[in-house]
């Protein structure tokens, strides 16, 4: 006897924003990267289309990291150069975006001027043809001054850029709207100020296909269950035809994860979790497949072993 | 659907005796529509409205235990924000008999040991799955009195061949092992096997059609203790499958697939397959069976189970007493933070790592980050100073210095002024403490 399957019917879609332009949009990018638009729930395809897979957005930094050295041994010497560095990411490990956090901007550190964060900015845009997303620092202020700069010096590129978030919105909006950029926008792990910002940046005059929403997530082990949850309300409500939360959804995957402590301690530390080698590439990997299952669209991700395997699982998910 | 009071009423025997503790039998439906109150209490409810009253209000998935306090299924919603997910995917790692004697003992023993600490929880592996891949029935027992002797975690016996079933389960049947698996050319051998001793049965059938008429039959053998498998090895086909059984179940009380559902990793990468379990745990598997049983691959996996299955409402908390992190003495600093359990061990996480032996009192705030709490008025000056005194911390240390959150830094004033102490403002973040430890504490 054949069993009636319940199949949920939609009344709307993920919204789809394009990243990157080509030199016929005004940009110099060999390819855009398309993500959204899918109409179903995480992989159900029986349901509704999964029009876009999954990305991931590999990060560079412009100062050489202090992550651990399992993964910055896979880099080789390229952590001292961005563009390098950006390059061996999509030449050898396929990465479809490159995620550039510029942590050398913190007035903290080396205060580095938004001249020369653009100029780095330039560097990686010429070293690769993937969309860029680009970040500042830990430093609001001194983020607002980096990315006018940054935004203008790459005016027609449709960088994805951030973070306009609650209290600091307007200043990169603004560049977004001026230079023809596309924007994240970041809410504390807590859906009606994910909301509220949409509404907010919109109402400043920004498509609402020119914003990605950045829920923040914990790692594995450390609250990853608070951005599941947040984000499968999110993505049932943009098919319940929530326009003000219907943006793909990108994850900081690799800091988040990196952080705990289960992707650092060695096994002499920790002899009851074994080998580091392979839990670390795992903590990574775990942290991104939850975020899929929950509706991710852009992973932002560190170590190129973890890299391999979510693309593998995206694959096995995409497969139909 | 639950049925309403007024449907439970029609069903009662309306004495109005009062003997079940309710003054009226509409109050005591009432209480037992509402699942304050249980049938068993009524003395006089004929044997067949207790029957229709029993399957109506029979949950969407059937409870199937086994093994060592395995529990499988039970479950009522298909996200984890509209109530919680109660049972946590049962996690069984595969052991083929068609390995040697030492590679079995080998393995059971590095099953044994799949047991974790961390942030304050216990994690330990549920079972192992026997399987036939010798073809040989003698073998198969064999391996599974093997297995079993050497582990009292729960056992899966898995051969399609009754016979050697039968003859690894009958010596066992006083474990409580799952078995399986059933199938359309099997299934009156396998299922009166499971009956006669007591013992779940897995249905396998290759899709849902197939496996709805695999379990009418199954049922109509007067058993009902069964675990699923829709029969899929490709994950994409094996996520669809699951949402569809846990879908059915859930909206449309489908009572065919009413049970919990097995799941089965097809990935030869140890790594690949982790990453596939992973969508099983996220999505309705009541049981995953593995074939990695390193530490290192089984630890991210079952941290994941542990916050997916996480009630929403009750987040985790610490014991808001005093905690000691190293050897600390009279002059160890002393934290002040939440109850927590994510922010409670994200300090302690850094405060170790500072390697200054510390105290660490955190308030009872009901489980919430430091944040939640102080918006909520939880982490008050009065309520911090009163912890204090409770914990005994002015005897434990000479100094008089208190480190709280930076994000509460406004309550230093009245902090200080309660307690007499020195309030010193910590970073916002756990992972400021190591550098301002550096800066000020050394």
């Amino acid at each position: 006897m054949s069993v009636a399957l319940v199949k949920e019917r939609y009344s709307s879609k993920v919204g789809e924003v394009v990243l990157g332009a080509t030199s016929e949009q005004g940009g110099t990018r060999t390819s855009t990267v398309t993500v959204g638009g899918d109409s179903a729930l995480p992989y159900l395809h029986f349901e509704g289309e999964l029009k876009n897979r999954p990305v991931i957005a590999m990060e560079v930094n412009d100062i050489v990291p202090t992550w651990n050295e399992a993964i910055m041994n896979q880099f080789g010497d390229v952590l001292n150069n961005p563009a390098a560095w950006a390059k061996k990411c999509v030449e050898e490990f396929k990465a479809d975006l490159i995620y550039l956090k510029l942590n050398g901007a913190d007035p903290d550190g080396e205060n580095r001027s938004p001249e020369d964060c653009a100029r780095i900015v330039k560097e990686v845009l010429a070293a690769v043809g993937v969309p860029l997303i680009v970040v500042g620092c830990d430093n609001d202020d001194k983020n607002n001054e980096i990315m006018a700069v940054i935004a203008e010096a790459a005016a027609g590129e449709n960088l994805l850029i951030g973070l306009a978030e609650q209290d600091n919105y307007k200043s990169i909006t603004a560049a977004a709207m001026v230079h023809k950029h596309t924007i994240i926008a970041r809410s504390p792990l807590d859906i009606n100020i994910c909301k509220q910002l949409n509404i907010l940046i919109n109402e400043m005059g920004l498509a609402l296909n020119k914003i990605v929403i950045d829920p923040m997530i914990g790692g594995l082990g450390f609250g990853i269950e608070y951005a599941y949850s947040i984000m499968e309300r999110a993505r049932l409500g943009s098919l319940a035809n929530d326009k003000m939360l219907s943006m793909p959804m990108i994850c900081t995957v690799g800091y988040e994860s990196n952080r705990c402590k289960e992707a650092n301690a060695s096994a002499d530390e920790f002899p009851g979790w074994g080998d580091l080698q392979d839990r670390g590439v795992l903590w990574e990997a775990m942290t991104a497949s939850a975020m899929l299952q929950a509706g991710a669209s852009i992973l932002i991700m560190r170590n190129p072993a973890a890299v391999r395997l979510v693309q593998k699982n995206i694959a096995d998910m995409m497969s139909k | 659907m639950a049925l309403t009071g007024l449907e439970i009423y029609k069903q009662l025997p309306k004495k109005n005796c009062g003997e079940c503790g309710v003054p009226t039998c509409l109050a005591f439906a009432m209480a037992l529509a509402s699942g304050k109150a249980a049938l068993d209490t009524c003395p006089y409810v004929t044997a067949a409205a207790k029957e229709a009253l029993d399957s109506a209000s029979a949950p969407p998935i059937k409870a199937i235990k086994f093994g060592k306090d395995s529990v499988l299924g039970d479950e009522n919603v298909l996200f984890r924000h509209d109530k919680t997910f109660y049972h946590p995917t049962t996690l069984l790692i595969r052991v083929s008999d068609a390995l040697s004697d030492a590679d079995v003992e080998a393995k059971v023993q590095e099953i044994n040991i799949l047991e974790f600490d961390r942030v304050g929880l216990h994690y330990s592996i549920d079972g192992v799955a026997v399987v036939n891949e010798s073809g040989d029935a003698a073998r198969f027992e064999k391996v599974a009195s093997m297995v079993a002797a050497g582990t009292d975690k729960s056992l899966l016996l898995l051969s399609s061949n009754p016979e050697a079933l039968k003859a690894a389960l009958v010596p066992l049947a006083a474990r409580k092992p799952l078995v399986g698996e059933a199938t359309a050319e099997n299934y009156e051998a396998m299922v009166n096997l499971a009956k006669e001793n007591s013992v779940p049965v897995i249905l396998k059938a290759d899709g849902l059609d197939a496996l709805n008429d695999l379990v009418e039959k199954a049922q109509a053998l007067g058993y009902k203790e069964f675990v699923l498998d829709p029969g899929s090895r490709k994950p994409v086909e094996t996520l669809a499958n699951l949402t569809h059984l846990r879908r059915l179940a859930i909206k449309k009380k489908f009572r065919p697939f009413g049970y919990p559902v097995v799941a089965y990793t097809s990935h030869p990468e140890p790594l690949d397959e982790i990453l596939e379990a992973s969508v099983y745990v996220a999505k309705y598997a009541s049981a995953i069976v593995l074939n990695t049983s390193a530490k290192a691959h089984i630890l991210p996996l079952m941290t994941l189970r542990q916050n997916l299955y996480t009630d929403p409402q009750k987040p985790i908390q610490v014991e808001p007493k005093l905690h000691s992190v190293g050897e600390v003495n009279e002059n160890s600093p002393f934290y002040v933070t939440t109850n927590f359990s994510l922010t409670y061990y994200s300090v302690e996480g850094e405060v170790e790592a500072t390697k200054i032996p510390s105290y660490i009192l955190p308030i009872d705030t009901d489980g919430t980050s430091v944040l939640t709490a102080y918006a909520a008025g939880k982490f008050e000056p009065d309520k911090i100073a009163q912890a204090m005194e409770a914990s005994g911390i002015a005897d434990k240390v000479k100094h008089r210095n208190l480190i709280i959150p930076g994000y509460v830094a406004v309550i230093s004033g009245k902090l200080g002024e309660l307690t007499g102490w020195k309030v010193v403002v910590g970073p916002r973040e756990s992972s400021g403490i190591i550098s301002f430890a550096k800066s000020q504490l050394m």
